[in-house]
Protein backbone atom coordinates (compact mmCIF):
# COMPACT_ATOMS: atom_id res chain seq x y z
CA UNK A 1 0.00 0.00 0.00
CA UNK A 2 2.61 2.45 1.10
CA UNK A 3 4.90 1.19 -1.67
CA UNK A 4 2.40 1.82 -4.45
CA UNK A 5 1.59 5.20 -3.01
CA UNK A 6 5.23 6.24 -2.96
CA UNK A 7 5.62 5.16 -6.57
CA UNK A 8 2.42 6.73 -7.74
CA UNK A 9 2.93 10.12 -6.20
CA UNK A 10 5.85 11.21 -8.42
CA UNK A 11 4.08 9.91 -11.52
CA UNK A 12 0.94 11.73 -10.63
CA UNK A 13 2.79 14.95 -10.02
CA UNK A 14 4.56 14.64 -13.37
CA UNK A 15 1.24 14.11 -15.07
CA UNK A 16 -0.23 16.99 -13.18
CA UNK A 17 2.71 19.21 -14.04
CA UNK A 18 2.38 18.39 -17.71
CA UNK A 19 -1.33 19.10 -17.42
CA UNK A 20 -0.51 22.37 -15.69
CA UNK A 21 1.83 23.57 -18.45
CA UNK A 22 -0.73 22.61 -21.04
CA UNK A 23 -3.43 24.49 -19.16
CA UNK A 24 -1.13 27.50 -18.84
CA UNK A 25 -0.40 27.43 -22.57
CA UNK A 26 -4.09 27.31 -23.45
CA UNK A 27 -4.81 29.99 -20.87
CA UNK A 28 -2.28 32.35 -22.39
CA UNK A 29 -3.60 31.56 -25.85
CA UNK A 30 -7.11 32.47 -24.70
CA UNK A 31 -6.11 35.78 -23.15
CA UNK A 32 -3.55 36.81 -25.78
CA UNK A 33 -5.88 38.74 -28.11
CA UNK A 34 -7.32 40.67 -25.19
CA UNK A 35 -3.87 41.26 -23.72
CA UNK A 36 -2.42 42.55 -26.99
CA UNK A 37 -5.41 44.84 -27.53
CA UNK A 38 -5.33 46.08 -23.94
CA UNK A 39 -1.74 47.14 -24.50
CA UNK A 40 -2.20 48.61 -28.00
CA UNK A 41 -5.56 50.32 -27.52
CA UNK A 42 -5.68 51.13 -23.82
CA UNK A 43 -2.47 51.21 -21.80
CA UNK A 44 -0.27 52.30 -24.71
CA UNK A 45 -2.57 55.19 -25.66
CA UNK A 46 -2.97 56.19 -22.00
CA UNK A 47 0.82 56.41 -21.72
CA UNK A 48 0.93 58.30 -25.02
CA UNK A 49 -1.51 60.93 -23.75
CA UNK A 50 0.70 61.56 -20.74
CA UNK A 51 3.74 61.78 -23.03
CA UNK A 52 1.98 64.21 -25.43
CA UNK A 53 1.02 66.43 -22.51
CA UNK A 54 4.70 67.33 -22.03
CA UNK A 55 5.17 68.36 -25.67
CA UNK A 56 4.15 71.28 -27.86
CA UNK A 57 2.94 68.96 -30.60
CA UNK A 58 0.14 70.09 -32.89
CA UNK A 59 -1.77 67.52 -34.92
CA UNK A 60 -0.26 67.28 -38.38
CA UNK A 61 3.01 68.96 -37.41
CA UNK A 62 6.10 66.99 -38.39
CA UNK A 63 8.09 67.77 -35.29
CA UNK A 64 7.57 68.50 -31.64
CA UNK A 65 9.73 69.17 -28.65
CA UNK A 66 9.41 68.47 -24.97
CA UNK A 67 8.42 71.54 -23.03
CA UNK A 68 8.14 70.06 -19.56
CA UNK A 69 5.12 71.21 -17.62
CA UNK A 70 4.47 74.31 -19.74
CA UNK A 71 1.10 72.98 -20.92
CA UNK A 72 -0.05 72.44 -17.36
CA UNK A 73 1.13 75.90 -16.36
CA UNK A 74 -0.80 77.36 -19.32
CA UNK A 75 -3.85 75.35 -18.28
CA UNK A 76 -3.58 76.66 -14.73
CA UNK A 77 -3.57 80.22 -16.08
CA UNK A 78 -6.36 79.63 -18.63
CA UNK A 79 -9.71 81.17 -17.54
CA UNK A 80 -11.82 79.03 -19.93
CA UNK A 81 -10.38 75.90 -18.32
CA UNK A 82 -11.40 77.04 -14.86
CA UNK A 83 -14.77 78.10 -16.22
CA UNK A 84 -15.20 74.60 -17.68
CA UNK A 85 -14.18 72.92 -14.43
CA UNK A 86 -16.49 75.06 -12.31
CA UNK A 87 -19.38 74.68 -14.77
CA UNK A 88 -18.96 70.91 -14.86
CA UNK A 89 -19.13 70.79 -11.07
CA UNK A 90 -22.16 73.11 -11.09
CA UNK A 91 -23.83 70.96 -13.71
CA UNK A 92 -23.23 67.85 -11.58
CA UNK A 93 -24.52 69.70 -8.51
CA UNK A 94 -27.81 70.48 -10.29
CA UNK A 95 -28.31 67.27 -12.24
CA UNK A 96 -27.59 64.80 -9.42
CA UNK A 97 -30.21 66.02 -6.92
CA UNK A 98 -32.73 66.47 -9.74
CA UNK A 99 -32.14 63.00 -11.16
CA UNK A 100 -32.07 61.24 -7.78
CA UNK A 101 -35.08 63.12 -6.36
CA UNK A 102 -37.25 62.68 -9.44
CA UNK A 103 -36.09 59.09 -9.88
CA UNK A 104 -36.92 58.20 -6.29
CA UNK A 105 -40.29 59.94 -6.37
CA UNK A 106 -41.40 58.24 -9.57
CA UNK A 107 -40.11 54.87 -8.37
CA UNK A 108 -42.11 55.12 -5.14
CA UNK A 109 -45.23 56.17 -7.03
CA UNK A 110 -44.88 53.47 -9.67
CA UNK A 111 -44.33 50.71 -7.12
CA UNK A 112 -47.15 51.93 -4.86
CA UNK A 113 -49.76 50.03 -6.88
CA UNK A 114 -49.74 47.59 -9.79
CA UNK A 115 -52.12 49.71 -11.88
CA UNK A 116 -50.43 50.76 -15.15
CA UNK A 117 -47.07 49.95 -13.57
CA UNK A 118 -45.46 48.59 -16.74
CA UNK A 119 -46.77 51.49 -18.81
CA UNK A 120 -45.37 54.15 -16.50
CA UNK A 121 -42.04 52.38 -16.21
CA UNK A 122 -41.65 52.19 -20.00
CA UNK A 123 -42.66 55.83 -20.53
CA UNK A 124 -40.21 57.13 -17.93
CA UNK A 125 -37.44 55.02 -19.38
CA UNK A 126 -37.83 56.26 -22.98
CA UNK A 127 -35.50 59.29 -22.58
CA UNK A 128 -32.73 56.98 -21.34
CA UNK A 129 -32.84 55.06 -24.61
CA UNK A 130 -33.06 58.04 -26.93
CA UNK A 131 -30.09 59.30 -28.93
CA UNK A 132 -28.96 62.43 -27.12
CA UNK A 133 -27.67 64.31 -30.16
CA UNK A 134 -31.06 64.04 -31.91
CA UNK A 135 -33.01 64.84 -28.76
CA UNK A 136 -30.73 67.81 -28.09
CA UNK A 137 -31.72 69.15 -31.50
CA UNK A 138 -35.36 68.73 -30.44
CA UNK A 139 -34.71 70.42 -27.07
CA UNK A 140 -33.09 73.26 -28.99
CA UNK A 141 -36.41 73.95 -30.72
CA UNK A 142 -38.37 73.55 -27.46
CA UNK A 143 -36.16 76.17 -25.81
CA UNK A 144 -36.31 78.51 -28.83
CA UNK A 145 -37.13 82.03 -27.59
CA UNK A 146 -40.17 82.68 -29.81
CA UNK A 147 -41.52 79.43 -31.25
CA UNK A 148 -40.32 77.11 -28.46
CA UNK A 149 -42.74 75.16 -26.31
CA UNK A 150 -41.24 76.41 -23.04
CA UNK A 151 -41.72 80.10 -23.79
CA UNK A 152 -45.15 79.51 -25.36
CA UNK A 153 -46.21 77.78 -22.14
CA UNK A 154 -44.77 80.59 -20.01
CA UNK A 155 -46.54 83.16 -22.19
CA UNK A 156 -49.83 81.42 -21.43
CA UNK A 157 -49.21 82.36 -17.78
CA UNK A 158 -48.22 85.89 -18.78
CA UNK A 159 -44.50 85.28 -18.19
CA UNK A 160 -42.00 86.37 -20.82
CA UNK A 161 -39.37 83.68 -21.24
CA UNK A 162 -35.74 84.36 -22.07
CA UNK A 163 -33.52 82.95 -24.82
CA UNK A 164 -32.56 80.04 -22.61
CA UNK A 165 -29.56 78.73 -24.52
CA UNK A 166 -28.13 82.12 -25.54
CA UNK A 167 -28.42 83.74 -22.13
CA UNK A 168 -25.36 83.53 -19.88
CA UNK A 169 -27.51 83.07 -16.79
CA UNK A 170 -29.68 80.24 -18.08
CA UNK A 171 -27.62 78.26 -20.61
CA UNK A 172 -26.09 75.86 -18.07
CA UNK A 173 -29.40 75.55 -16.25
CA UNK A 174 -31.20 74.62 -19.47
CA UNK A 175 -28.56 71.98 -20.22
CA UNK A 176 -28.95 70.61 -16.69
CA UNK A 177 -32.69 70.32 -17.24
CA UNK A 178 -32.00 68.25 -20.35
CA UNK A 179 -29.58 66.13 -18.31
CA UNK A 180 -32.21 65.44 -15.68
CA UNK A 181 -34.77 64.63 -18.37
CA UNK A 182 -32.46 62.04 -19.88
CA UNK A 183 -31.29 60.46 -16.64
CA UNK A 184 -34.12 60.28 -14.15
CA UNK A 185 -35.77 57.24 -15.75
CA UNK A 186 -32.60 55.26 -15.19
CA UNK A 187 -32.48 56.30 -11.54
CA UNK A 188 -36.15 55.26 -11.30
CA UNK A 189 -35.35 51.76 -12.57
CA UNK A 190 -32.52 51.33 -10.08
CA UNK A 191 -34.73 52.53 -7.22
CA UNK A 192 -37.48 50.12 -8.29
CA UNK A 193 -35.06 47.19 -8.07
CA UNK A 194 -34.05 48.48 -4.63
CA UNK A 195 -37.70 48.67 -3.56
CA UNK A 196 -38.35 45.10 -4.67
CA UNK A 197 -35.56 43.96 -2.36
CA UNK A 198 -37.18 45.43 0.77
CA UNK A 199 -38.51 42.40 2.73
CA UNK A 200 -42.26 42.35 3.28
CA UNK A 201 -41.74 41.31 6.93
CA UNK A 202 -40.39 44.76 7.71
CA UNK A 203 -43.66 46.33 6.59
CA UNK A 204 -45.60 43.74 8.58
CA UNK A 205 -43.50 44.43 11.66
CA UNK A 206 -43.97 48.18 11.22
CA UNK A 207 -47.73 47.63 10.90
CA UNK A 208 -47.74 45.67 14.17
CA UNK A 209 -46.02 48.64 15.77
CA UNK A 210 -48.80 50.86 14.50
CA UNK A 211 -47.00 52.36 11.52
CA UNK A 212 -49.44 51.51 8.73
CA UNK A 213 -49.94 54.92 7.12
CA UNK A 214 -48.23 55.50 3.80
CA UNK A 215 -45.92 58.19 5.12
CA UNK A 216 -45.04 56.20 8.26
CA UNK A 217 -44.11 53.17 6.20
CA UNK A 218 -42.04 55.39 3.93
CA UNK A 219 -40.20 57.07 6.80
CA UNK A 220 -39.64 54.03 9.01
CA UNK A 221 -39.05 51.23 6.51
CA UNK A 222 -38.68 52.22 2.86
CA UNK A 223 -36.29 55.15 2.91
CA UNK A 224 -33.80 53.66 5.41
CA UNK A 225 -33.77 50.41 3.45
CA UNK A 226 -33.08 52.33 0.23
CA UNK A 227 -29.91 53.89 1.66
CA UNK A 228 -27.36 51.79 -0.24
CA UNK A 229 -29.27 52.04 -3.55
CA UNK A 230 -29.53 55.80 -3.12
CA UNK A 231 -25.79 56.05 -2.59
CA UNK A 232 -25.26 54.00 -5.70
CA UNK A 233 -27.64 56.11 -7.80
CA UNK A 234 -25.96 59.30 -6.61
CA UNK A 235 -22.54 57.99 -7.60
CA UNK A 236 -23.73 56.72 -10.96
CA UNK A 237 -25.59 59.87 -11.94
CA UNK A 238 -22.68 62.02 -10.75
CA UNK A 239 -20.17 60.18 -12.91
CA UNK A 240 -22.53 60.36 -15.89
CA UNK A 241 -23.16 64.05 -15.37
CA UNK A 242 -19.42 64.62 -15.15
CA UNK A 243 -19.12 63.28 -18.70
CA UNK A 244 -21.67 65.68 -20.18
CA UNK A 245 -20.79 66.48 -23.79
CA UNK A 246 -23.47 65.74 -26.42
CA UNK A 247 -26.03 68.34 -25.39
CA UNK A 248 -23.36 71.02 -24.92
CA UNK A 249 -21.76 70.29 -28.28
CA UNK A 250 -25.06 70.29 -30.14
CA UNK A 251 -26.71 73.27 -28.47
CA UNK A 252 -24.24 75.82 -27.12
CA UNK A 253 -20.64 74.75 -27.94
CA UNK A 254 -19.89 76.04 -24.46
CA UNK A 255 -21.24 79.53 -25.09
CA UNK A 256 -22.29 82.22 -24.66
CA UNK A 257 -18.97 83.53 -23.39
CA UNK A 258 -18.05 80.15 -21.83
CA UNK A 259 -21.21 80.24 -19.68
CA UNK A 260 -21.93 76.59 -20.50
CA UNK A 261 -18.38 75.41 -21.17
CA UNK A 262 -17.70 71.95 -19.68
CA UNK A 263 -14.55 69.83 -19.41
CA UNK A 264 -15.21 67.36 -22.21
CA UNK A 265 -16.23 70.09 -24.64
CA UNK A 266 -13.08 72.03 -23.75
CA UNK A 267 -11.06 68.87 -24.28
CA UNK A 268 -12.70 68.32 -27.66
CA UNK A 269 -12.26 71.91 -28.84
CA UNK A 270 -8.60 72.20 -27.91
CA UNK A 271 -7.69 68.77 -29.30
CA UNK A 272 -9.77 68.57 -32.45
CA UNK A 273 -11.01 72.06 -33.37
CA UNK A 274 -7.77 73.96 -32.69
CA UNK A 275 -5.57 70.85 -33.06
CA UNK A 276 -3.45 71.89 -30.08
CA UNK A 277 -2.60 68.30 -29.30
CA UNK A 278 -0.08 68.88 -26.53
CA UNK A 279 -2.39 71.28 -24.74
CA UNK A 280 -5.39 69.02 -25.28
CA UNK A 281 -3.40 66.11 -23.91
CA UNK A 282 -2.60 68.10 -20.76
CA UNK A 283 -6.31 68.80 -20.39
CA UNK A 284 -6.99 65.09 -20.93
CA UNK A 285 -4.50 64.15 -18.21
CA UNK A 286 -6.28 66.46 -15.77
CA UNK A 287 -9.65 65.02 -16.78
CA UNK A 288 -8.30 61.48 -16.45
CA UNK A 289 -6.85 62.24 -13.02
CA UNK A 290 -10.16 63.64 -11.76
CA UNK A 291 -12.19 60.71 -13.09
CA UNK A 292 -9.78 58.11 -11.68
CA UNK A 293 -9.68 59.86 -8.29
CA UNK A 294 -13.48 60.05 -8.13
CA UNK A 295 -13.87 56.42 -9.19
CA UNK A 296 -11.38 55.20 -6.60
CA UNK A 297 -13.04 57.27 -3.90
CA UNK A 298 -16.41 55.77 -4.86
CA UNK A 299 -15.03 52.23 -4.83
CA UNK A 300 -13.56 52.83 -1.38
CA UNK A 301 -16.81 54.28 -0.17
CA UNK A 302 -18.97 51.45 -1.49
CA UNK A 303 -16.59 48.82 -0.12
CA UNK A 304 -16.74 50.32 3.35
CA UNK A 305 -20.53 50.54 3.31
CA UNK A 306 -20.91 46.95 2.19
CA UNK A 307 -18.37 45.90 4.80
CA UNK A 308 -20.27 47.50 7.65
CA UNK A 309 -23.77 46.60 6.59
CA UNK B 1 -64.77 51.72 6.45
CA UNK B 2 -66.11 54.05 3.79
CA UNK B 3 -63.80 56.81 5.02
CA UNK B 4 -60.92 54.39 4.65
CA UNK B 5 -62.06 53.49 1.16
CA UNK B 6 -62.34 57.11 0.15
CA UNK B 7 -58.84 57.68 1.51
CA UNK B 8 -57.47 54.86 -0.62
CA UNK B 9 -59.30 56.10 -3.70
CA UNK B 10 -57.80 59.56 -3.18
CA UNK B 11 -54.37 57.95 -2.90
CA UNK B 12 -54.86 56.09 -6.15
CA UNK B 13 -55.95 59.23 -7.97
CA UNK B 14 -53.05 61.22 -6.54
CA UNK B 15 -50.63 58.53 -7.72
CA UNK B 16 -51.91 58.70 -11.29
CA UNK B 17 -52.06 62.49 -11.26
CA UNK B 18 -48.44 62.81 -10.18
CA UNK B 19 -47.22 60.11 -12.55
CA UNK B 20 -49.02 61.74 -15.46
CA UNK B 21 -47.08 64.93 -14.71
CA UNK B 22 -43.68 63.19 -14.66
CA UNK B 23 -44.64 61.05 -17.67
CA UNK B 24 -45.55 64.25 -19.54
CA UNK B 25 -42.11 65.65 -18.74
CA UNK B 26 -40.52 62.45 -20.08
CA UNK B 27 -42.65 62.33 -23.22
CA UNK B 28 -42.96 66.01 -24.09
CA UNK B 29 -39.86 66.24 -26.33
CA UNK B 30 -41.02 63.19 -28.30
CA UNK B 31 -44.54 64.57 -28.72
CA UNK B 32 -43.17 67.99 -29.73
CA UNK B 33 -40.77 66.39 -32.18
CA UNK B 34 -43.45 64.32 -33.90
CA UNK B 35 -45.92 67.21 -33.91
CA UNK B 36 -43.43 69.54 -35.63
CA UNK B 37 -42.42 66.80 -38.05
CA UNK B 38 -45.97 66.82 -39.44
CA UNK B 39 -46.35 70.58 -39.89
CA UNK B 40 -45.68 73.12 -42.63
CA UNK B 41 -43.29 75.99 -41.71
CA UNK B 42 -45.94 78.68 -41.31
CA UNK B 43 -47.81 76.60 -38.74
CA UNK B 44 -44.61 76.07 -36.74
CA UNK B 45 -44.04 79.82 -36.59
CA UNK B 46 -47.58 81.03 -35.98
CA UNK B 47 -48.34 82.24 -32.45
CA UNK B 48 -51.01 79.69 -31.49
CA UNK B 49 -49.91 76.11 -31.08
CA UNK B 50 -51.84 73.00 -32.07
CA UNK B 51 -50.61 69.51 -31.37
CA UNK B 52 -52.08 68.17 -34.60
CA UNK B 53 -51.32 70.16 -37.81
CA UNK B 54 -54.12 71.90 -39.65
CA UNK B 55 -52.33 71.27 -42.92
CA UNK B 56 -50.79 67.84 -42.79
CA UNK B 57 -47.28 67.99 -44.26
CA UNK B 58 -45.97 64.80 -42.64
CA UNK B 59 -45.41 62.84 -45.83
CA UNK B 60 -43.53 65.71 -47.46
CA UNK B 61 -41.36 66.39 -44.38
CA UNK B 62 -40.33 62.76 -44.04
CA UNK B 63 -39.70 62.54 -47.78
CA UNK B 64 -37.37 65.54 -47.59
CA UNK B 65 -35.58 64.09 -44.55
CA UNK B 66 -35.08 60.76 -46.28
CA UNK B 67 -33.90 62.20 -49.60
CA UNK B 68 -31.92 65.32 -48.60
CA UNK B 69 -29.71 63.27 -46.29
CA UNK B 70 -28.97 59.54 -46.35
CA UNK B 71 -31.10 58.87 -43.24
CA UNK B 72 -31.55 55.16 -43.89
CA UNK B 73 -27.84 54.92 -44.59
CA UNK B 74 -27.15 56.42 -41.14
CA UNK B 75 -29.36 53.77 -39.55
CA UNK B 76 -27.73 50.95 -41.51
CA UNK B 77 -24.32 52.33 -40.55
CA UNK B 78 -25.44 52.31 -36.93
CA UNK B 79 -26.59 48.70 -37.16
CA UNK B 80 -23.41 47.62 -38.93
CA UNK B 81 -21.04 49.45 -36.60
CA UNK B 82 -22.80 48.35 -33.40
CA UNK B 83 -23.12 44.73 -34.54
CA UNK B 84 -19.48 44.54 -35.61
CA UNK B 85 -18.24 46.12 -32.39
CA UNK B 86 -20.26 43.70 -30.28
CA UNK B 87 -19.22 40.63 -32.30
CA UNK B 88 -15.54 41.56 -32.06
CA UNK B 89 -15.88 42.38 -28.37
CA UNK B 90 -17.27 38.89 -27.78
CA UNK B 91 -14.49 37.22 -29.76
CA UNK B 92 -11.88 39.02 -27.69
CA UNK B 93 -13.55 39.16 -24.27
CA UNK B 94 -15.16 35.72 -23.94
CA UNK B 95 -11.98 33.59 -24.15
CA UNK B 96 -10.13 36.03 -21.91
CA UNK B 97 -12.95 36.09 -19.34
CA UNK B 98 -13.11 32.29 -19.38
CA UNK B 99 -9.37 31.92 -18.83
CA UNK B 100 -9.46 34.46 -16.02
CA UNK B 101 -12.39 32.72 -14.36
CA UNK B 102 -11.71 29.04 -14.84
CA UNK B 103 -8.08 28.33 -15.78
CA UNK B 104 -4.89 28.40 -13.76
CA UNK B 105 -1.77 29.95 -15.22
CA UNK B 106 0.97 32.24 -14.06
CA UNK B 107 0.22 35.90 -14.49
CA UNK B 108 -3.53 35.40 -14.37
CA UNK B 109 -4.05 37.56 -11.30
CA UNK B 110 -1.76 40.27 -12.66
CA UNK B 111 -3.76 40.34 -15.86
CA UNK B 112 -7.01 40.59 -13.93
CA UNK B 113 -5.59 43.53 -11.96
CA UNK B 114 -4.72 45.14 -15.28
CA UNK B 115 -8.34 44.70 -16.40
CA UNK B 116 -9.52 46.39 -13.20
CA UNK B 117 -7.13 49.30 -13.79
CA UNK B 118 -8.35 49.56 -17.39
CA UNK B 119 -11.91 49.89 -16.08
CA UNK B 120 -10.90 53.22 -14.54
CA UNK B 121 -9.93 54.83 -17.84
CA UNK B 122 -12.76 56.86 -19.42
CA UNK B 123 -12.81 56.29 -23.20
CA UNK B 124 -12.77 60.03 -23.96
CA UNK B 125 -9.29 60.24 -22.42
CA UNK B 126 -7.92 58.02 -25.20
CA UNK B 127 -9.36 60.04 -28.09
CA UNK B 128 -6.11 61.82 -29.04
CA UNK B 129 -3.87 58.71 -29.27
CA UNK B 130 -6.62 56.72 -30.99
CA UNK B 131 -6.95 59.52 -33.51
CA UNK B 132 -3.19 59.57 -34.09
CA UNK B 133 -3.03 55.78 -34.36
CA UNK B 134 -5.82 55.67 -36.94
CA UNK B 135 -4.19 58.56 -38.83
CA UNK B 136 -0.86 56.67 -38.97
CA UNK B 137 -2.58 53.63 -40.45
CA UNK B 138 -4.61 55.79 -42.83
CA UNK B 139 -7.88 54.57 -41.34
CA UNK B 140 -9.49 57.86 -40.34
CA UNK B 141 -12.91 58.47 -41.87
CA UNK B 142 -13.57 54.75 -42.43
CA UNK B 143 -15.78 52.19 -40.72
CA UNK B 144 -12.62 50.79 -39.13
CA UNK B 145 -12.10 54.11 -37.35
CA UNK B 146 -15.55 53.80 -35.79
CA UNK B 147 -15.04 50.19 -34.75
CA UNK B 148 -11.40 49.48 -33.86
CA UNK B 149 -11.01 51.57 -30.69
CA UNK B 150 -13.90 49.70 -29.06
CA UNK B 151 -13.10 46.06 -29.75
CA UNK B 152 -11.36 45.69 -26.40
CA UNK B 153 -13.77 46.16 -23.50
CA UNK B 154 -12.32 45.87 -20.01
CA UNK B 155 -15.86 46.10 -18.75
CA UNK B 156 -16.94 43.17 -20.92
CA UNK B 157 -14.08 41.02 -19.65
CA UNK B 158 -14.90 41.93 -16.07
CA UNK B 159 -18.64 41.31 -16.40
CA UNK B 160 -18.26 37.95 -18.17
CA UNK B 161 -15.50 36.79 -15.84
CA UNK B 162 -17.77 37.39 -12.84
CA UNK B 163 -20.55 35.45 -14.53
CA UNK B 164 -18.32 32.55 -15.63
CA UNK B 165 -17.11 32.15 -12.06
CA UNK B 166 -20.67 31.44 -10.96
CA UNK B 167 -20.87 28.45 -13.34
CA UNK B 168 -19.94 25.25 -11.40
CA UNK B 169 -16.53 23.70 -12.13
CA UNK B 170 -18.16 20.24 -12.35
CA UNK B 171 -19.74 21.15 -15.67
CA UNK B 172 -16.35 22.03 -17.09
CA UNK B 173 -14.72 18.89 -15.66
CA UNK B 174 -17.46 16.77 -17.17
CA UNK B 175 -16.95 18.45 -20.54
CA UNK B 176 -13.20 17.85 -20.35
CA UNK B 177 -13.79 14.18 -19.54
CA UNK B 178 -16.01 14.02 -22.61
CA UNK B 179 -12.96 15.08 -24.59
CA UNK B 180 -13.91 18.69 -25.31
CA UNK B 181 -11.03 21.12 -25.72
CA UNK B 182 -11.01 24.40 -23.80
CA UNK B 183 -12.13 26.46 -26.78
CA UNK B 184 -14.97 24.05 -27.49
CA UNK B 185 -15.97 24.42 -23.85
CA UNK B 186 -15.92 28.20 -24.26
CA UNK B 187 -18.06 28.41 -27.38
CA UNK B 188 -20.33 25.38 -26.93
CA UNK B 189 -20.91 25.30 -23.18
CA UNK B 190 -20.05 28.61 -21.55
CA UNK B 191 -21.63 30.82 -24.24
CA UNK B 192 -25.09 29.20 -24.15
CA UNK B 193 -25.05 29.08 -20.34
CA UNK B 194 -24.14 32.75 -20.11
CA UNK B 195 -27.02 34.03 -22.25
CA UNK B 196 -28.29 36.48 -19.59
CA UNK B 197 -24.85 38.03 -19.05
CA UNK B 198 -24.19 38.20 -22.80
CA UNK B 199 -27.57 39.84 -23.37
CA UNK B 200 -26.87 42.39 -20.65
CA UNK B 201 -23.46 43.18 -22.12
CA UNK B 202 -24.99 43.34 -25.60
CA UNK B 203 -27.62 45.86 -24.56
CA UNK B 204 -24.99 47.93 -22.76
CA UNK B 205 -22.63 47.88 -25.74
CA UNK B 206 -25.19 48.55 -28.47
CA UNK B 207 -26.96 51.36 -26.61
CA UNK B 208 -23.63 53.04 -25.80
CA UNK B 209 -22.32 52.94 -29.36
CA UNK B 210 -25.60 53.69 -31.12
CA UNK B 211 -25.96 56.86 -29.06
CA UNK B 212 -22.29 57.88 -28.96
CA UNK B 213 -21.50 61.26 -30.48
CA UNK B 214 -18.04 62.07 -29.08
CA UNK B 215 -16.03 59.52 -31.03
CA UNK B 216 -17.85 59.60 -34.42
CA UNK B 217 -17.48 63.39 -34.36
CA UNK B 218 -13.71 62.92 -34.14
CA UNK B 219 -13.23 59.88 -36.37
CA UNK B 220 -15.54 60.56 -39.30
CA UNK B 221 -16.18 63.41 -41.74
CA UNK B 222 -17.93 61.68 -44.65
CA UNK B 223 -21.70 61.59 -44.57
CA UNK B 224 -21.85 58.10 -46.07
CA UNK B 225 -20.23 56.40 -43.10
CA UNK B 226 -21.81 58.50 -40.34
CA UNK B 227 -23.64 56.81 -37.51
CA UNK B 228 -27.14 58.06 -36.56
CA UNK B 229 -26.00 60.33 -33.71
CA UNK B 230 -23.60 62.16 -36.04
CA UNK B 231 -25.89 61.97 -39.07
CA UNK B 232 -28.62 64.10 -37.53
CA UNK B 233 -26.08 66.89 -36.91
CA UNK B 234 -24.81 66.72 -40.49
CA UNK B 235 -28.42 66.97 -41.63
CA UNK B 236 -29.00 69.97 -39.37
CA UNK B 237 -26.09 71.75 -41.04
CA UNK B 238 -27.47 70.87 -44.51
CA UNK B 239 -29.66 73.24 -46.42
CA UNK B 240 -32.79 71.10 -46.01
CA UNK B 241 -32.14 70.76 -42.28
CA UNK B 242 -32.69 74.49 -41.84
CA UNK B 243 -36.39 73.76 -42.08
CA UNK B 244 -37.76 72.52 -38.80
CA UNK B 245 -40.33 70.13 -40.23
CA UNK B 246 -37.83 67.95 -42.11
CA UNK B 247 -35.29 68.33 -39.27
CA UNK B 248 -37.77 66.97 -36.73
CA UNK B 249 -38.73 64.22 -39.16
CA UNK B 250 -35.05 63.34 -39.37
CA UNK B 251 -34.71 63.30 -35.58
CA UNK B 252 -37.74 61.00 -35.37
CA UNK B 253 -36.17 58.61 -37.87
CA UNK B 254 -32.89 58.62 -35.89
CA UNK B 255 -34.35 57.91 -32.43
CA UNK B 256 -37.13 55.55 -33.55
CA UNK B 257 -35.21 52.25 -34.04
CA UNK B 258 -33.73 52.03 -30.54
CA UNK B 259 -36.96 53.19 -28.92
CA UNK B 260 -38.96 50.58 -30.85
CA UNK B 261 -36.44 47.88 -29.94
CA UNK B 262 -36.79 48.94 -26.33
CA UNK B 263 -40.59 48.85 -26.42
CA UNK B 264 -40.50 45.35 -27.93
CA UNK B 265 -38.06 43.98 -25.36
CA UNK B 266 -38.45 46.23 -22.34
CA UNK B 267 -37.41 43.69 -19.72
CA UNK B 268 -34.24 42.79 -21.63
CA UNK B 269 -33.20 46.41 -21.97
CA UNK B 270 -34.04 47.52 -18.43
CA UNK B 271 -32.50 44.44 -16.81
CA UNK B 272 -29.48 44.63 -19.08
CA UNK B 273 -28.74 48.27 -18.36
CA UNK B 274 -29.54 47.96 -14.65
CA UNK B 275 -27.31 44.92 -14.08
CA UNK B 276 -24.40 46.35 -16.06
CA UNK B 277 -24.72 49.59 -14.09
CA UNK B 278 -24.65 47.70 -10.77
CA UNK B 279 -21.26 46.17 -11.55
Amino acid sequence: MSLTASIQTPIRSVVRRRHRTEEAAIGWLAVSPALILLICLLFGPAAAVILFSFTDWQLGAATFRFIGTENFAALWADPPFWKALINTCLYVAIVVPGTVGLGLATALLIEASPALRGFYRAVHFLPVMSTMSAMAVVWGTMLHPSIGLVNRALAAFGVTGVNWLRDEHTALLALALIGIWQGFGFAMVLFVSGLKAVPQQLYDAAAVDGADGVLDRLRIVTLPMLGPVTMFVIILSASRAFEVFDSVRVLTQGGPNYASEVLLNRLYSESFDYLRTGYGAALTVVYLAIVVALTLAQARFIERRVHYS
Amino acid sequence: MSAHRRYRLAGRIARHALLVVSATFALLPFVWMISLSLKPPDEIFQPDFHLWPKTFLGVENYRVALTAAPMLRFLLNGVFVCATIFALQLMVCVPCAYALAKMRFRGRDTLFSAVLVALLVPPQALAIPHFVLLHVFGLLDTYAALILPWIISAFGIFLLRQFFRSIPDEIIHAARLDGLGEFEIIWRIMMPMSAPALAAFGVFSVVAHWNDLFWPLIAVRTEDISTPALGILLFRDDEAGQFLGPLMAGATIIVAPLLLAFLLAQRRFIDGLATTAMK
